[in-house]
Formats: C-alpha cells, sequence, structure tokens
C-alpha cells in the first residue's frame, strides 16, 4: 500500500518537477539574455594611451596627482628616483591611500634601457568594483571616469577584492569614516570641464595622450601600424576585462612590465550574472514551489488517513 | 598721477615694438636663440641655443619637412616630398601648445585627416629634444635643462619643500635622509 502511494506521489512530483523546471529554465534564460548584454562604454567617454616607449619615468604626473587631488605630502620628493628601488613585500609600488598613480621601473629583455610603466585606475568600460558594490557608491560617467561617493561606502572592500587591476585603496587610517582611495580620471576638476587629467597635462613627453576613448583607439592602433617593430602589436585596455578607458602600449610583452596578460578579454561581470539571476528566482520561486510540493504531498497522506480512519470507523 | 601713467604707457608700448621688430627681423633667418617658455609655472625658460645646434644636425632632424630641405623620414616623403619651405617653420605653428583642449580634440573628428597623433607642443620638444639628446650623450636629467621655479619645487616637494623640512622637526628630516 505504502509502496503504491510512494510510486503514485512521485510520477505527479515528477510531471510538477518537470513544468516547474520548463518554467525555471525559461525565466533564466531570459534573465540571462539581459544581464549578458555587451555594454562597449559610453560613446563619448574620454580615454588615456599610456605609451611605454615614451615615458622617461620623470614622475612628474605622481606630482600633478598629488597637487590636483590635494593627496598627503609623499615620504620623499617626487624628484627622488629611489623609489624604483622600493620593494614592499617583494612586489614593487602600487597606488594606495596617499598615492593614486605611480610609476615603477622595469627592466625589460631585449632592451638596453629601462622602462617605467604609470599605474591607475583603469575606469573599465563595465567596472567591477561598481557591480560588486552593494550600496552603490560607485559611478562610471559618460565622461568615462569611475566615481566613488564615500557618504554611502560601508567600508566592506569588496570592491578592492574585485578589481582585476588591484587598484582601489583602503583608507585604514579613519576607520570609522570609510573612505576607498583611488584615481577618479579628474572627474570633478577637469574631465567635467572639457580637460585633460592633471596627470596628462604634465606628462613632457605625452607619453599619456588624452582623447576620446574611439579616437584614442585609432591613434593606438595607428602607432603600432606606424611604427611596428617598436611595440607589441597589442593595445592593453582594448579588450580587458570587457574594455577600459586607460590603454596601454608597449614595446615589450606586457607581463615584462607588471600587467597581468591573462586578464579575460569580457566583463568580469559575466562571470556571475548566470548565477545572480539565479538567485533571486531560488529565494522567490523555491520557498513557494516546495511548500506547494509539501502541501499536496501531506494532503493525500492526510485525506488516506483519514479514509482509512472513517473506513475503521464503519468497520 | 595720470602723466606717470601716460609715460610708463609709451614706455612699455615702445619696448612691445621694438621686441616685435627684433623678432619680425630674426624671423627672416633663423633666430640664434629661442626663449622656450611653456612651462614657466613650474620651470624657468629654457634658452635655447638654436645656432649651436644647426651646427650639429640638419634642419630636417628637427623641423621635419617645414624647412624644405627634404623629409627626415621615409613616412614623411610620402606625402611631403620636396613641397619647399612651409610658411611658419616653427615648433609652434604645426604643434598646439594645448593638445588636449576641446577645440583641438573636435578637430580629430575630421573626416580623412592624417595627423591624428600629433604631439602638442610640449611633447613635440621633449619628443625631438630627448631623443637625440640620449643618443648623443647630451644632458637628459629634468633639470639639466629646467631650473625648477619655487612653486616647482613646491609641487614636487623638493628644495626647501623636502618632507620633513617644512615641519623642522628633527625626526622627520631624518627620516627623510635614512631612505635615500
Amino acid at each position: 500500500m505504502s509502496r503504491q502511494r510512494a510510486k503514485r506521489i512521485s510520477r505527479r512530483g515528477f510531471l510538477r518537477g518537470g513544468l516547474a523546471g520548463t518554467a525555471a529554465v525559461t525565466v533564466l534564460k531570459s534573465n540571462h539574455a539581459q544581464a549578458g548584454h555587451d555594454f562597449t562604454g559610453y560613446p563619448d567617454a574620454m580615454g588615456v594611451i599610456v605609451d611605454l616607449t615614451r615615458c622617461i619615468g620623470c614622475r612628474s604626473c605622481e606630482a600633478a596627482c598629488n597637487h590636483e587631488q590635494g593627496l598627503p605630502a609623499p615620504e620623499k620628493p617626487f624628484t627622488d628616483f629611489s623609489v624604483f628601488d622600493e620593494l614592499d613585500h617583494g612586489e614593487k609600488r602600487r597606488p594606495d591611500e596617499a598615492h593614486y598613480t605611480v610609476v615603477n621601473r622595469y627592466e625589460a629583455e631585449g632592451l638596453d634601457h629601462p622602462l617605467f610603466r604609470k599605474i591607475q585606475c583603469f575606469h573599465c568600460n563595465e567596472p567591477t568594483c561598481l557591480t560588486s558594490c552593494f550600496v552603490n557608491a560607485y559611478t562610471k560617467t559618460p565622461e568615462g571616469a569611475v566615481i566613488y561617493n564615500p557618504d554611502v561606502c560601508v567600508g566592506c572592500r569588496t570592491c578592492m577584492v574585485a578589481c582585476p587591476f588591484s587598484i582601489p585603496a583602503f583608507k585604514y587610517s579613519s576607520a570609522f569614516h570609510p573612505r576607498i582611495m583611488k584615481c577618479i580620471f579628474c572627474h570633478d576638476t577637469r574631465l567635467t570641464k572639457g580637460r585633460p587629467p592633471a596627470c596628462v597635462d604634465a606628462c613632457p613627453q605625452e607619453a599619456l595622450t588624452f582623447g576620446k576613448r574611439v579616437d584614442m583607439l585609432k591613434v593606438a592602433h595607428q602607432r603600432i601600424r606606424e611604427h611596428p617593430d617598436s611595440y607589441v602589436d597589442h593595445v592593453y585596455g582594448e579588450d580587458e576585462a570587457g574594455g577600459t578607458s586607460w590603454l596601454y602600449l608597449s614595446p615589450v610583452p606586457f607581463d615584462q612590465v607588471g600587467l597581468d596578460p591573462d586578464i579575460q578579454k569580457e566583463p568580469i561581470l559575466n562571470n556571475v550574472t548566470g548565477f545572480l539571476s539565479f538567485v533571486p528566482m531560488v529565494l522567490s520561486i523555491w520557498p513557494l514551489l516546495f511548500a506547494g510540493f509539501h502541501l499536496l504531498a501531506t494532503r493525500k497522506e492526510g485525506k488516506e488517513m483519514q479514509h482509512e480512519e472513517n473506513g475503521a470507523g464503519e468497520k | 598721477m595720470k602723466e606717470k601713467l601716460l609715460s610708463m604707457g609709451l614706455a612699455v608700448t615702445a619696448m612691445v615694438l621694438f621686441a616685435g621688430h627684433v623678432l619680425g627681423a630674426d624671423r627672416l633667418q633663423e633666430p640664434d636663440t629661442v626663449a622656450i617658455a611653456s612651462l614657466s609655472e613650474l620651470y624657468e625658460p629654457v634658452e635655447f641655443d638654436h645656432a649651436m645646434h644647426t651646427d650639429l644636425a640638419d634642419c630636417a632632424r628637427c623641423h621635419h619637412h617645414a624647412t624644405g630641405t627634404g623629409p627626415a623620414t621615409p613616412s614623411c616623403g610620402r606625402c611631403h616630398p620636396g613641397t619647399g619651405a612651409a610658411a611658419d617653420v616653427s615648433c609652434r605653428g604645426c604643434h598646439a601648445p594645448d593638445p588636449f583642449s576641446a577645440p583641438n580634440l573636435k578637430k580629430l573628428e575630421e573626416p580623412g585627416l592624417y595627423h591624428i597623433d600629433k604631439p602638442g607642443l610640449k611633447a613635440a620638444y621633449h619628443l625631438n629634444c630627448l631623443s637625440c639628446h640620449r643618443e648623443t650623450d647630451a644632458p637628459t636629467g629634468c633639470q639639466d635643462c629646467h631650473a625648477m621655479t619655487e612653486a616647482g619645487q613646491r609641487r614636487f616637494y623638493t628644495g626647501p619643500f623636502r618632507p620633513g623640512m617644512a615641519a623642522m622637526s628633527g625626526t622627520g628630516a631624518s627620516q627623510g635622509e635614512k631612505h635615500e
């Protein structure tokens, strides 16, 4: 008797499950299609080419950034080149709460001179700091900057983990007023006024070239085409992490100048949209669905129990 | 008072006219020296010894095709094989002092424009000067050519504005030294 009942329920359950499954797949698919859109950046977003063949390591960009952003006085003068020898836990300097940008020196194979590489926020088209932030502290502006609002930040530092370039830094000196420190492309003071960021203005060599990102891509490719012997045939940032506003040109493979060549060529967000679109469904539909299953299953059990009781009563 | 102002104004006008005359005369040939003051906020102007450099290199080395002495690189020669001297051979004639201003960026959108990657004036100087100075073991340090102004020293936290110097606290200064 009990085996028969189990069989009957499992068949009905199977049918219902199948229906629910089909519905779920439909929902999932449409969600995925929505989330997996290909946003290739705002059309008028600005960009900067960092040309490592031109950088001479003068640190003028660092000094200009410090001044423009009102950052604290550095430990050493910006004319002091001993910072290029500094290693922290075996790593070269990184942007931190007092420096939105740093220049490092690299000894590249096959070159008779060192290379210098500036690094700062890459200002991704689809920034992971932004998508990982649950209080929406970050904004990608139509001008191309990824800016940050300290007023809503709760200091969870998820953005620091999420950033594929390890850029956002936490101001540990003000733990009770959580504050992420990172390059904002001089958004308020310059970008919105149609001016290049302070570092670009300061660069003597135009190792930093500023313009619309779409134009900068053309310029970068033209430079490679005109001087094929001077460059690796790749614009770092054209596709990396779904495309970034800051683009790099290098005479040597990018891993030799401290840039990760294995960063995926689509937005980091795409790794999780499938999973994340599944979450609301699990939280909203599953409780109802399984509560329904449970009720259906126990209703029959209850009816049969009642039936049996009634039968016993008749006898 | 009025008289004083008037005479001062006259003096200034005379000076400007005189300077204009001298410059105009020089422009007919070539200048002996060129004062470069693009960066005069942070650095003192550079007195470029043009006469000395003309002994060291061909005109085309710096002026590309503009002086009519032939293109320096084959890629220039594709379009400027022997077009004669340009009306304006000064660096500033082609290289904008503000390459990233909105109007200059707008020009990049002109369809068919070939020179989409023309360096601004400051970069034209540095790219040209430094590349040659490196090849010929000429001075390449920033302050070999530019003396910093006080504003520059403040910007770079150097000279009297070295970290630790401003506070003049003994520990700060010694820390600064220790790092070097």
